[in-house]
């Protein structure tokens, strides 16, 4: 389950539910039928309705980040949970997946 | 060390089974109080155990995936999952962060990196054409845990 919003170049996707090697196959699908759109660049997840995340959603990340390099854009991340944040914090992608901080209204309504 | 608590699963090696695996094994550690940190920690790390049989052990064929829980009287989880799977060559190397065999499938390689930093203990035996046994351990608490007649009783809270 996700939603999505663009403006301009940005997509903003907000994942929903547990990201394991179960679930990455549909989320991968869903967020690439997105990025079809050629005009996106920059891909924000935000991810405050996803509790947990295990190995499986850092090859879904960096997947991403694969792809819309090869377009100069990016992928980054907003209101990660605590046990997402350690996934992250260990996998070594703050070098290149920044997490953005936000006030409380913004992001992904 | 006396074992004071202990389950037993077996599971077909299932992509839907990982997050059952997540489950059982919170369900199994509860009872022992554990932070809501440690409790997440030791989610990921049989998450990571258990997606290891099923893509890498097992594969397309498929098998049977068994899950030991153990709870010790020095509030230390014990865990094993064992396949019998394809077996792992090169441990050490299965073992490093990055290494994967399944590039083009977007698996990160940090399966192990998961259950090493995310555990107080992990060891791994293979046998190759055999299978994979994975123990994880994790300290859930430094307390042992209040004796039955101890603990509050239903009256006491009413």
């Amino acid at each position: 389950m996700l939603t999505h919003v663009k403006k301009k170049d940005v997509l903003l996707v907000r994942l929903q539910g547990e990201l394991d090697q179960c679930t990455a196959s549909g989320i991968r699908r869903d967020i690439d039928d997105m990025l079809q759109d050629p005009s996106v660049r920059h891909l924000v997840l935000d991810l405050r309705d996803m509790p947990f995340m295990d190995s499986s959603g850092i090859g879904v990340i960096l997947g991403r980040y694969r792809m819309l390099c090869l377009r100069g854009g990016s992928v980054s991340l907003m209101r990660l949970t605590p046990q997402v944040r350690r996934i992250y914090d260990l996998s070594g992608m703050a070098q290149v997946i920044p997490v953005i901080e936000e006030r409380e209204d913004e992001g992904c309504k | 060390m006396q074992v004071i608590n202990h389950m037993r699963l077996t599971f077909d090696a299932r992509p839907e089974n990982e997050s059952f695996a997540r489950v059982a094994v919170s369900a199994f550690t509860v009872p022992m109080n554990p932070t809501m940190d440690v409790l997440s920690d030791v989610r990921t790390a049989i998450s990571e155990a258990v997606t290891n049989a099923i893509v890498h052990a097992y594969g397309e064929r498929g098998g049977e995936i068994e899950l030991d829980a153990a709870l010790r009287e020095d509030g230390r989880l014990l865990l094993f999952v064992r396949d019998r799977g394809c077996g792992i060559a090169d441990i050490a190397r299965a073992m490093q962060p990055f290494f994967t065999t399944q590039p083009e499938k977007e698996r990160s390689g940090m399966g192990f990196a998961v259950m090493q930093s995310f555990m107080d203990g992990i060891r791994v035996e293979s046998v190759p054409g055999e299978g994979t046994t994975v123990y994880l351990e994790k300290q859930i608490r430094t307390q042992p845990p209040l004796p039955v007649n101890n603990r509050p009783r239903s009256e006491d809270i009413q």
